[in-house]
């Protein structure tokens, strides 16, 4: 097995992007991230995308943005893991590079939420969950997060403003980053009075619908001088499951697709929790934040909100998280959000975001990509090379 | 339209069938081909008796669309008493009556109309139980 | 005038089941909203129920069902009938009833139909279980009166027309809670009240639904009724009437002979208001969760268009220990969440988002 590096970066910025379809979106940020790593073609392209087919009548991506990207007769397909689609694409490019079978593919996250209404793009993302038992009970993927967060409230005893902590460090961080959807700050009190969506997640706790692509260039370490771009090292890209139905969980509150996906990353790369420098996250609901943060070992259960008050999650804190804003401050475009996350650990490994954001001595990056609420789990570790 | 699933769907739907594995005696709800402890595909339908109570709850204010015309409502996940835990809607019960670990039984409503021409779907919720 | 109807074998009620949705609206809601509280004094009913917004005359009906199904103790897949007596079917094409089987476990071997006769239609399914037992075509029928009644926004019927009813399992008499003495069905074409196809509420010729439509065919059928079992309103310990109101019900009790204290129980309307195809096999469930072996007790409807079936039942000591098997229908009265009229007219249909 070869050792895999990442040695281009691309990015659109995060937006209601009406004026680009998802093949613009996808190859901007694809054709960035092969100019970055100074290549003019690749051995196959990894399109992780969730929601093509339900929200823009369009599935076969794989061709059509190899086509669009100037990549004639390059293999291209689609990869979908709901919310995780972007970190399974690269996962399956780095099992395409280290088995030798490929020496570069390029993986670009698209999504494109917004050509329909809200309620319509609420249904299409509850296809992530069980559409015999879930879905079709009226549950909505909110819901399904709601229904966590109540009993993670009432097994700890918590308050829910305890949660505000996650949101407004995303939002402070994402006042920096270009390419974030939200670049202004929020207040515990503004947190407080948000409205509810499915009680008691609110708007503040709830990543916001969006449009965007990512894209990097996997290729293997040995080969990195031939590159343009500055690389960094993919010490672990492991993949985690568990049942699609928070139901069918023993534990709800513990969701062992994380624990599974990190204990393998932690295997792989042979480090620990303690070694994590920054970590990115998937805050698709705050929530979701604190048990990834319990199942992937930086702190027991239940104690996730005083982890992180102890630890400190802003940039000059112990344990810096969502540097770039998060799901939450960035953006939530489903396929393309696990992309986004690796490309960000990167230039922070890389030291080129803005120096308000730019952790001091990191070596380390996590970046954690769950799809569905927990089913499908893609913990990436990054290091500076 | 989704007729057939709604056909497909109806032992489920309103009775809580599941399936009980012959061989370790595993419930599980949904009914599953492959037993999830010891594996077993040899396994029979399993009625649930439809009395549980309430793990944790949520009301739902931004609804999917089908869902759009009955919303807000309520969703809970229930454990029932034979030890499996189900998602389903709360019915007859208003937000601040509710409770984690209250008891809650099972009666069949409407699900959603499939717009004004489509099927009326028909299935299981809870609601707190009627004292007699 | 004919004699009175009685199957080839004895008959009865072996199980017996209500339903009443949670949810009521108060009169004064409609009379502030309608009226400026001009007819506060002259409220036909109290309050009335509502079904909630995912019930219909099929969840309810199941419930009912349920309950007597509990109270009788019999296997379903023995009940080789499923009628459902409404005027608010939730399809126009599809029947209730198979829906209703398939729920309870009766599929597949019975035969089923949904009944329509106005608020007569539960009593209808009724006499049509009682034929088919006695018949002996079949051991157990289940009969239902249902509805989730709509009236006009503004409407003289908008107080009443409310949600509710029961169900019976009819079987023979040795196993019976009731047996049934006799029935008498009255009808004649009198268009009192009716709604034609794809419209969403009925008309009503007003006054013209009592004397020649209300009074005339419940007097008609139970005065034949007495006749042929040779009995008087003094035989009876207990009587129940079509009950659009609470006092239609009261006047033709007087009318027909029977007290105050016959009719004590399953006057249901003032609270519930009128359940159509429900009301007065609602109001007999009432009746039998507080009579004693040996009462005789009569039931008459009221269909609009119209007719009315009466009928005659002793209650047998086996009533006793089933009541117990499932809610009272006076626990279902005593469910009550207010609601105001905003809520019931969305849940009714009629505001639209």
């Amino acid at each position: 097995m070869r050792e895999v590096a990442i040695v281009g970066l691309g990015q659109t910025p995060v937006r209601e992007h009406w004026e680009s379809n998802l093949r613009d979106l996808a190859v901007t940020a694809l054709r960035d991230a092969m100019e970055d790593a100074g290549v003019d073609t690749v051995d196959g392209v990894c399109v992780g995308n969730m929601l093509s087919g339900a929200l823009s009548e369009q599935e076969h991506l794989g061709s059509l943005i190899v086509d669009y990207a100037g990549l004639d007769g390059v293999e291209g397909m689609k990869i979908e893991a709901a919310c995780g689609s972007g970190a399974a694409a690269i996962r399956m490019a780095v099992k395409a590079v280290s088995s030798g079978l490929m020496d570069a593919v390029g993986v670009v996250g698209v999504e494109k939420l917004t050509e329909y209404s809200g309620k319509y793009s609420t249904a299409a993302l509850a296809t992530a969950a069980d559409a015999d038992y879930e879905t079709t009970m009226g549950l909505s993927f909110v819901g399904i997060n709601a229904l966590l967060m109540r009993r993670y409230l009432y097994e700890y005893k918590l308050q829910k403003e305890d949660f505000s902590i996650f949101p407004v460090n995303a939002h402070k961080n994402a006042v920096h980053n270009p390419n974030a959807m939200f670049r202004h700050a929020i207040t515990n009190e503004q947190y407080a009075k948000s409205k509810l969506i499915a009680d008691p997640i609110n708007l503040l706790d709830s990543s916001p619908i969006a449009d965007g692509a990512a894209a990097v260039i996997v290729v293997a370490k040995e080969n990195i001088s031939r590159y343009k771009g500055k690389a960094v090292d993919i010490l672990a890209c492991e993949v985690g499951t568990d049942t699609l139905a928070i139901d069918n969980r023993e534990d709800p509150l513990w969701l062992r697709g994380v624990e599974r996906s990190a204990k393998k990353a932690y295997y792989v790369s042979g480090l620990s929790p303690k070694d994590i420098n920054i970590f990115e996250a998937h805050d698709a609901f705050s929530i979701i934040t604190a048990l990834s943060l319990e199942a992937s070992g930086f702190t027991e259960k239940g104690n996730a909100i005083k982890f992180a008050e102890r630890a400190n999650i802003g940039i000059n804190g112990t344990f810096p998280m969502n540097t770039s804003g998060g799901l939450k401050g960035r953006g939530h475009p489903v396929g393309a959000t696990g992309v986004y996350q690796v490309v960000e650990a990167a230039q922070q490994l890389r030291g080129t975001v803005a120096s308000p954001i730019q952790v001091e001595n990191n070596k380390i990056a996590m970046a954690q990509n769950i799809g569905g609420s927990g089913a499908t789990v893609i913990t990436t570790i990054l290091k500076q090379i | 339209m989704d007729i057939p699933r709604y056909w497909r769907l109806k032992n489920q739907r309103y009775r809580l069938q599941g399936k009980k594995c012959l061989d370790c005696g595993n419930l599980s709800f949904p009914p599953r081909l492959v037993c999830r402890k010891c594996k077993s595909r040899n396994c029979e339908p399993y009625e649930f008796k439809g009395m549980g109570t309430l793990y944790s709850y949520t009301t739902i204010f931004q609804a999917p669309d089908r869902f759009d015309q009955m919303a807000p409502y309520m969703v809970g996940l229930i454990d029932l008493e034979e030890g499996v835990r189900i998602t389903a809607q709360l019915t007859d019960v208003l937000p601040d009556d509710v409770q984690i670990g209250m008891k809650l039984e099972m009666v069949i409503r409407q699900i959603y109309e499939d717009g004004p021409k489509g099927p009326i779907l028909y299935g299981y919720k809870f609601r707190p139980v009627l004292k007699f | 005038m004919s004699s009175v109807m009685k199957p080839a074998r004895k008959v009865g009620i072996v199980g017996y089941g209500s339903y009443i949705p949670a949810y009521r609206l108060p009169a004064t809601e409609i009379s502030d909203l309608w009226r400026d509280g001009q007819d506060k004094l002259f409220l036909p009913v109290k309050q009335k129920s509502v079904p909630g917004k995912d019930e219909d005359t099929a969840t309810m009906s199941i419930e009912a069902a349920k309950n007597a199904i509990n109270r009788a103790q019999v296997d379903p897949k023995k009940i080789r009938a499923v009628w459902v007596g409404s005027e608010s079917h939730p399809y126009a094409v599809k029947p209730t009833g198979t829906i209703v089987s398939q729920v309870l476990g009766i599929v597949p071997d019975t035969v089923s139909a949904d009944m329509e006769f106005a608020c007569k239609a539960g009593t209808e399914a009724m006499q049509a279980a009682f034929a088919f037992v006695g018949s002996h075509m079949a051991d157990y029928a289940l009969a239902i009166g249902m509805d989730t009644a709509q009236g006009r926004p503004g409407d003289a019927l908008e107080y009443t027309a409310a949600a509710g009813g029961a169900a019976y399992i009819i079987g023979p008499a040795e196993e019976s809670v009731a047996i049934l003495e006799g029935s008498y069905s009255y009808i004649t074409d009198t268009p009192d009240f009716f709604r034609r196809a794809y419209q969403h509420y009925p008309e009503h010729g007003n006054r013209f639904t009592g004397d020649p439509a209300y009074f005339k065919h419940i007097t008609s059928a139970v005065k034949n009724l007495f006749e042929g079992l040779n009995l008087t309103a003094d035989d009876f310990k207990y009587a129940v009437f079509h009950q659009p109101n609470t006092k239609f019900p009261q006047k033709v009790a007087k009318m027909l002979g029977f007290n105050k204290d016959q009719i004590r129980y399953g006057l249901l309307a003032p609270h519930v208001g009128n359940t159509y195809a429900g009301a007065s096999v609602l109001g007999l469930t009432d009746i039998l969760d507080n009579a004693d072996a040996g009462d005789r007790v009569l039931i008459a409807s009221f269909g609009s268009g119209a007719g009315s079936d009466a009928f005659s039942f002793v209650v047998t000591d086996k009533l006793k220990e089933s009541v117990g098997r499932a809610p009272l229908t006076q626990q279902y009265v005593d469910r009550a969440i207010k609601i105001n009229y905003g809520k019931y007219a969305r849940w009714r249909k009629k505001i639209l988002k």
